[in-house]
């Protein structure tokens, strides 16, 4: 760590992985429910769990997100941050809005629009919120000495997923606009903004990890961010199929969707191969291992699994079924929560100065977690295929299929709780870093 | 070999121009297939307050509607087909739980003039021109 500023960056990862442990309660909360156990549905029904569960998960990411901009732009700009009070008050400010939004959902308080639950009102704080992280982040950038490739991308990654919650906090009285507007935030930011943050962040870990040239890695950053606008924003099309619009979608969304996975493939080449390509000296082997991970991981779960149903002779069939979910689940873990878990790995030695690379905890975090999160997309998977047949096809009615399903719930709690494991152990590692320390200061 | 900046030029170029695409698309999408698919002239106050009702109880949360929300309940899209007015007012008034098959629903008990409202935005959603969803059951004997 070269500046003191970077160190905000531990306290927005701290609140990442508090947010992150309660999200995981609620999924469990919710399996059970499936399971055939609601037992605690008159306090937490499956509502309430899922909008805290998906909400949880897009604050959790976020302020990981957060916290890697605060850690990356001071050392690729070389420049202190700005104002180091106003990111820890932005930091605070951001726990209390989504904590505010987590009870209101126990209190009927919410907008029941998919991702989107929060209210009105609590969305001007949001956007309050984010517009001073994006002053603090900009400044910097304009003050620093150096304006990176790197440093750019991420940049235009947070301003464009910013810009892009506006969409959703549209009024419409005609349920299909409203869906239709929904979908420039939801699919515009995991299918295009987020991957350029995602792509920024992998660019700056390949660079400290492999030690490769900047410029080259930067050259193919460049490719694959392209490829996944080219893709993604016509792909949007793919949730337009048979939500009350034009037959052109079908088309349109079909094909450009179709080519999504390139982006995901590119980012898994690109990260294998600066990997051979560079001295494969750097020590922290937990940190290269998250950063592998993510970019192969991320090309299964959304490329894969998300090409299995993007064509809409499938969707037909699958739209709206347990099918989303495992693919959801993959996806965003893939993408999104391990690119978080590999920035927090990388910087957790610079930050504190102690040296925990490559403990045994920290390797069978790794692991568990991933057999885990697979363990539940296959069990997402076989129970979506099983309902998509069973309900679509045969046309047994909804709530017999579900009882038939019931079992792989069964199999989704244990591989959750070998998940849930992997998950400890690694909050177990990050509490026992400690905090960041000016001793770990280096020029 | 490809150079940074040609690298640079895909990518601003490639982003320019299938954004005017989508932005065109949309546009027209919104201002002709909407209003006809969607069926606009019926889309009367009755429907507003029911679509506000679905929303400030999160019924998404475990319900979906054309094909979006939560896969925990069943698809309301085309549930005055298939169940009929009467009924669907009888699960949305009742103030005893309500679960079918052993899963329970969330005891609403709305008013009379509630349940209307909401079984007016349920009339209207399952008038929508969705492409053909959901699919008939083909393997049904
Ligand atoms: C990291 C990237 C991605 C993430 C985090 C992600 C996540 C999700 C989530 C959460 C949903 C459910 C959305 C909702 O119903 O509100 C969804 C739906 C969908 N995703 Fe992705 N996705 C990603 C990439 C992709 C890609 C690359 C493709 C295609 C190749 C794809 C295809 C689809 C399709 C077709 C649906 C609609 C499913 C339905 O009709 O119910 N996704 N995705
Ligand atoms: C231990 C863990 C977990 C369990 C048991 C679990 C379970 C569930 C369940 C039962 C649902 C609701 C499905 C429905 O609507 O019926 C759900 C939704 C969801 N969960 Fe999880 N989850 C867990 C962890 C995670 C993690 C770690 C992530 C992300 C990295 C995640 C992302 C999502 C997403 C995106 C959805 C919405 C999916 C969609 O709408 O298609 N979950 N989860
Ligand atoms: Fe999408």
């Amino acid at each position: 760590m070269k500046y003191k500023s970077q160190q905000v960056a531990y306290w927005f990862f701290a609140l990442s992985m508090l947010l992150l442990a309660l999200q995981i309660v609620y999924g469990f909360i919710m399996g059970f429910a499936h399971m055939g156990y609601d037992g605690l549905h008159d306090i937490f029904p499956f509502n309430t769990c899922r909008a805290v569960h998906t909400n949880l998960l897009v604050v959790w990411i976020l302020s990981g997100f957060m916290g890697a901009a605060y850690y990356i732009i001071p050392e690729e700009a070389e420049n202190e941050l700005v104002n180091v009070k106003l990111a820890y008050i932005q930091l605070i400010t951001l726990a209390l809005v989504g904590v505010a939004a987590i009870i209101g959902y126990h209190f009927n308080y919410w907008e029941g629009r998919k991702f989107l639950e929060i209210p009105r009102p609590l969305d001007y704080l949001v956007v309050l919120n984010v517009l001073t992280f994006l002053g603090l982040i900009l400044a910097t950038l304009y003050k620093g000495k150096k304006r990176t490739t790197t440093s750019l991308v991420l940049t235009m990654g947070l301003v464009f997923a910013a810009l892009l919650y506006l969409p959703g906090m549209i009024w419409f009285d005609n349920q299909t606009m409203d869906s239709f507007f929904r979908w420039w935030v939801v699919h515009l930011w995991v299918e295009g903004v987020w991957e350029l943050i995602m792509g920024g962040i992998l660019a700056f870990l390949l660079i400290k990890i492999t030690g490769v040239d900047r410029e080259v890695i930067e050259k193919w950053l460049y490719v694959i961010v392209g490829l996944t606008f080219i893709s993604g924003i016509l792909g949007t099309g793919h949730h337009y199929y048979y939500i009350g619009v034009d037959k052109t979608w079908l088309i349109v969304g079909g094909i450009f969707s179709a080519l999504e996975p390139l982006a995901f493939l590119g980012m898994a080449l690109f990260a294998v191969a600066m990997y051979r390509k560079g001295e494969k000296k750097h020590p922290n082997k937990t940190a290269l291992n998250w950063t592998l991970g993510t970019a192969i991981v991320s090309f299964v779960g959304a490329g894969l699994l998300g090409l299995a149903h993007t064509l809409p002779q499938v969707n037909m069939y699958t739209h709206g079924t347990l099918v989303t979910a495992m693919h959801g689940h993959l996806a965003f873990w893939g993408a999104y929560g391990m690119i978080v878990f590999a920035i927090i790995s990388y910087t957790m030695p610079n930050m504190t100065g102690r040296k925990l690379f490559n403990t045994n905890t920290g390797m069978l975090a790794f692991w568990l977690s991933n057999i885990g999160m697979l363990g539940m997309t296959v069990a997402f998977g076989v129970a979506g295929v099983a309902q998509v047949y069973l309900e679509r096809k045969v046309g047994i009615e909804f709530g017999l299929v579900q009882k038939e399903i019931q079992v792989h719930f069964f199999i989704l709690v244990c591989c959750a709780t070998l998940f849930t494991s992997g998950i400890t152990l690694y909050i177990y590692e990050f509490i026992k870093y400690g905090r960041p320390s000016n001793e770990a200061l280096v020029d | 070999m490809l150079s940074k900046s040609q690298a640079r030029t895909f990518f601003l170029g490639g982003t320019v121009i299938t954004f005017a695409i989508f932005l065109g698309l949309s546009w027209n999408s919104l201002s002709n297939a909407v209003p006809k698919q969607t069926h606009e002239e019926n889309l009367t106050d009755q429907v507003v307050r029911g679509k506000h009702l679905w929303e400030s109880n999160n019924c998404m949360g475990c319900h979906t509607i054309f094909g979006e929300g939560a896969y925990y309940a069943p698809e309301l899209t085309k549930v005055i087909d298939r169940r009929g007015e009467p009924f669907v007012k009888a699960v949305l008034t009742s103030k005893a739980p309500w679960a079918p098959n052993g899963r329970k629903m969330v005891a609403y008990g709305f008013s009379e003039n509630d349940a209307d409202d909401l079984v007016a935005f349920f009339k209207w959603i399952g008038e929508v021109d969705l492409n053909g969803f959901p699919p008939e059951p083909d393997l049904k004997q």
